[in-house]
């Protein structure tokens, strides 16, 4: 990849950057390719419609969802160091890493239970940290095509809320809802091998 | 579950019943014609015999001449019965998850032969070199060719030469030695067996056929790089060996075994590169040509899968004048024209090439299975235990040892090495096919009197690996992808996990496709400045998203809305107040039942690598699911634009922002109109942050207009802040700019209707004033002021459909 010694130089905070998410320094050199690639007006930041332009997003049922979680707390533009802490919750966990890791430091994002978070605010929009059964009922609308009935979709959703919910509030919790995914391959499932 | 076997049975039992009529006909009527006067009675053929007793006296009345059609019609029959049993096949679906196709090929063909062995017909004599190597073999190559994904074959071609090449080497030559050690053992009376026959053979038997089984694990999502390098072997595999045959046969005519010299073996290994690298020279020639004429056929478009497949052939053709490797040649040629000739042709052509292609490599395929199986059941056999015991372990052997040495090293070099797991999976992929049987079968008799002894060998690899490696992939597959064992899932796991297989997918998207940067940046840089410019018509987009959303828009739209799932899907949360949530006890059935529509209609996760499957193209499902993903966004943006909704999280839109502008239909060049678009969106992103707009705009390829003019329309549409359900595509295609790693993209238009009209409705199926009455309506949706203008200006259009 050439010299990559002086290009720590040319990512704004990489030392800081690569500290807080784990990425190494050719993966978060070739994430900066992608995010100047993507920033088509060379703005320095994203919008959403630069996110927009990824066509293969837009036949992706969650492709909003996933577009609007590089926008947290209702801003428009993401700079580099936004978008690369979202990517830095799929990079795929290190066994050794986990083991030795300071408990009194905070958690690498892509822990299980960071991994798990991001998952859950792509259900939770209003962020009151509970899934309401309108809000599963609005992801199952998204992820199931047209032939399944309004009807079906209704019990489908009050069954999965049901199956969670322990504290009978009628809305899934964030520990709820990791409960119920216990015996999932979480890290497995999100990690992307490419962003070691 | 029974249910599929048993029209299968019907089909295979009436075929069998046919061609056993057909048989005996054909039978009862060449003793016929062989005899002038007799008056042989032969059953239910006494009629024949009665009108032709006195052939020549008088006029009969009905005559039969088999001989004349024997040929083709043995042909004709042979590829039905394959086609019959490959419904079958597929009518029972979980067979082809458990199964590779090549195995239900080999059975039909071991069946006729079965037939034909026990009506002690003469088959037809369909299988020699020159039929082989001149029109059955091109077909199979040049599909292979045409539907590799060249990204990734270029991503990895590093890896997949290294494996492709030195791998057939060391399993031609090693599997070659192995065997003339064994034959050296007196016990097996093999020791007139030379070295050059045993390398001979060796080269044969080392040629796989791995891409036959990739549909068996094509559901365990195998990772993208494993995929190319099975694929990429397939493709290189082929050449490689035949290069290789031709050699050995060479040397073999040349000289006896003591007089070869090192000169020779030089020599060998020098005319080995320049066979391979002429053939793809010549390839990549023929393949740029052809795309340069393609680009001048938008008048006459029926001929342009002619041109496709007479280029192609032509290049297989004169490397094999030249004795340079065909089929390098024309896998070189299919690689290269592909990209040009896939944004030239239109629409049909490109659906004609790909049907076309893939029909013919399967009847040449099916023919040499069947001839395969007729071989089988005959009696050239000869049948030494320990040749083809040796030949079974020695293949294996020696295969374990290329795929572990091999990529041992190439691991070194690679920024994403290949796992234990991936290399099994590769070496148990080590299928042969018809390839080795036919290069088995061509064998010259005279050079290799033992030549029985190799087809015996060569019939017993094929069927051991295609049946028992076939059969059991999948399962192996399944395993080493650790997947979860419990099957029963709850609900709640499902939904998640597919969740996260959407999320997982569309943040790999937004990564983008990572790979070694400066080679393929310049090489897109030289693709754009010059290639492109040469060999393309217009700079037409032709993404799959560009197609799918004409197709669409259009017909999709009128038929969700008559059958009232827009209205159903559209968003009506606000209507519904919350429920108030009973806990309702539900039967375990019903939970059953609840998981089952859950896991049917959910809709799949897109997957990366276009899954190939040699035998069959598939409709994509993921075409239909991303069509309707579309249209639910694309309504529920309109709905909730007309009915000014405001949306959950509570801040109303205003249908007052709509602000729209068209520009004219214009030639104005790419460049400027892109500039303009971007100051116009940097100028919106300024003065309303919440309010970015929305572009739509496509060039369609209007041939019923003018040629070559770029028709562009853009109406940005300011939409509710957040972007929600916003579409935004836009032209990728700058000469200055281009990013590694993006996808292409199209354009697309809010107005494809009157063009969608044009091209594919040109054969009148749909009227000109359903056109228009759609027209007015979307456009009174948008309530657009423009929208008189819009649709005048577009009538003009559509009067001038002339196809």
């Amino acid at each position: 990849m050439g010299s990559s010694g002086s290009h720590a130089t040319v990512i704004p905070d990489g030392d800081s950057i690569r500290r807080e998410t784990g990425f190494s320094q050719a993966s978060l050199l070739r994430l900066y390719h992608r995010f100047r690639a993507l920033d088509r007006n060379k703005k320095g930041y994203l919008s959403r419609m630069d996110l927009q332009q990824i066509g293969a997003l837009a036949v992706n049922p969650l492709g909003d969802r996933i577009i609007d979680s590089f926008f947290p707390d209702g801003s428009q533009r993401v700079d580099f160091s936004g978008f690369v802490r979202v990517l830095a919750h799929f990079r795929p966990v290190d066994e050794e890493e986990a083991g030795i890791r300071d408990p009194k430091q905070p958690e690498p994002l892509n822990s299980r239970m960071n991994k798990l978070r991001f998952a859950f605010q792509l259900y939770d929009l209003d962020r009151d940290g509970k899934i309401s059964r309108h809000e599963m009922l609005q992801v199952l609308r998204l992820m199931v095509g047209v032939q399944v009935t309004e009807e079906q979709l209704e019990s489908i959703a009050d069954r999965t809320v049901q199956e969670a919910d322990e504290d009978g509030d009628g809305a899934v919790s964030f520990l709820e809802f990791t409960k119920s995914l216990e015996k999932m391959n979480i890290e497995q499932k999100m990690s992307i091998r490419i962003l070691k | 579950m029974s249910m599929g076997f048993w029209p299968f049975d019907s089909f295979g039992s009436w075929m069998l019943l046919l061609l056993l009529v057909a048989l005996a006909c054909s039978k009862a009527s060449s003793d016929l014609n062989k005899s002038t006067n007799s008056t042989t009675q032969h059953g239910p053929n006494a009629w024949f015999a009665a009108a032709s007793s006195e052939p020549d006296e008088r006029i009969s009345v009905f005559e039969l001449d088999y001989d004349y059609v024997q040929i083709p019609y043995e042909v004709t029959l042979w590829i039905l019965l394959a086609s019959l049993a490959k419904i079958g096949f597929h009518l029972y679906r979980r067979l082809p998850g458990l199964m590779p196709e090549s195995c239900l090929l080999i059975l039909v063909g071991a069946l006729v032969g079965g037939i034909i062995f026990g009506t002690d017909h003469k088959s037809p004599p369909v299988m020699d070199s020159s039929i082989y190597f001149l029109y059955l073999l091109p077909p199979m190559v040049l599909e292979s060719g045409y539907f590799m994904p060249t990204r990734p074959f270029f991503e990895n071609m590093g890896s997949i030469l290294w494996w492709a090449g030195p791998g057939a080497l060391i399993n031609a030559f090693g599997i070659g030695l192995s065997l003339y050690l064994i034959c050296q053992i007196k016990a097996f009376g093999l020791s007139d067996v030379n070295l050059l026959h045993n390398l001979l053979f060796g080269s044969l038997i080392s040629s796989v056929d791995p891409v036959a089984v990739l549909a068996v694990f094509e559901e365990a999502r195998v990772n993208e790089q494993l995929y190319m390098m099975i694929f990429g072997e397939t493709l290189l595999n082929d050449g490689i060996s035949v290069v290789l045959y031709n050699i050995l046969i060479a040397f073999t005519k040349m000289h006896k075994f003591e007089d070869i010299e090192p000169v020779d073996i030089l020599a060998g290994c020098a005319r080995f590169i320049v066979v391979g690298c002429g053939g793809v020279f010549f390839g990549i020639i023929f393949g740029f040509i052809s795309a340069f004429i393609t680009r001048f056929t938008q008048n006459i478009s029926a001929i342009e899968p002619l041109i496709v497949f007479m280029f192609s052939y032509l290049s297989y053709l004169v490397a094999e004048t030249l004795y340079l490797s065909g089929i390098l040649a024309i896998t070189a040629c299919a690689v290269t024209m592909k990209k040009y000739v896939e944004e030239n042709v239109s629409q049909t052509s490109y659906t004609t090439i790909k049907y076309f292609m893939k029909m013919l490599s399967s009847v040449s395929e099916t023919l040499i299975f069947i001839f395969m199986g007729v071989s089988t059941i005959g009696k050239n056999h000869e049948w030494n235990w320990a040749f083809i015991c040796f030949t079974l372990v020695f293949c294996q052997i020696w295969r374990a040892i290329s795929v572990f040495a091999l990529f041992y090293v190439s691991n070194k070099f690679r920024t994403f090495p290949f796992s234990i797991k991936d290399q099994c999976i590769i070496f148990y992929s080590g299928v042969r096919g018809a390839g080795s049987f036919s290069l088995a079968f061509l064998l010259p008799l005279s050079l290799f009197p033992r030549k029985k002894l190799f087809v015996t060998a060569t019939l017993v690899v094929i069927y051991f690996t295609v049946f028992i490696q076939g059969i059991t992939i999948g399962p192996l597959v399944r395993y080493l992808d650790v997947r979860k064992t419990n099957k029963k899932e709850s609900i709640n796991e499902e939904l998640h996990t597919r969740l996260m297989d959407h999320l997982k997918a569309g943040i790999e998207d937004v990564c983008g496709q990572w790979s070694h940067y400066q080679v393929r940046d310049k090489f897109k840089k030289f693709d754009h400045r010059y290639l492109r410019k040469i060999l393309i018509r217009t700079n037409v987009p032709k993404s799959s998203i560009v197609s799918l959303y004409k197709k669409l828009e259009m017909k999709q739209a009128i038929e969700m809305a008559e059958t009232g799932i827009l209205s159903s899907t559209a968003f009506s949360v606000p209507h519904q107040a919350q429920r108030i949530q009973g806990v309702k006890r539900l039967s375990p059935e019903d939970v059953e039942s609840m998981r089952d529509i859950l896991t049917h209609n959910m809709y799949q996760v897109r997957k990366r690598t276009l899954s190939y499957n040699k035998y069959n193209l598939k409709p994509q499902t993921s075409e239909k699911q991303a069509k309707e993903i579309l249209i639910r966004r694309q309504n529920t943006l309109r709905e909730s634009l007309r009915k000014g909704h405001s949306l959950p999280w509570g801040k109303p839109t205003g249908t007052k922002n709509i602000r729209y502008l068209s520009f004219p239909y214009s030639n104005q060049p790419l460049k400027a109109r892109r500039d303009t678009r971007a100051a116009e969106f940097t100028d919106d992103d300024s003065c309303h942050p919440g309010f970015p707009p929305v572009t739509f705009s496509v060039q369609s390829r209007t041939r019923s207009l003018q040629e070559r003019r770029q028709v562009q329309e853009a109406i940005p549409m300011k939409s509710f802040h957040r972007g929600r359900e916003a579409l935004n595509f836009d032209d990728q295609r700058t000469g200055q700019k281009e990013h590694g790693g993006r996808d292409k993209r199209g354009i697309l238009k809010p107005k494809p209707l009157f063009h969608t009209v044009d091209e594919e409705y040109a054969s009148g199926e749909q009227s000109e004033e359903e056109a228009s009455a759609i027209g007015p309506r979307w456009t009174a949706e948008q309530k657009q002021k423009h929208s008189r203008d819009h649709h005048q200006s577009h009538s003009p259009l559509l009067q001038r459909k002339d196809f």
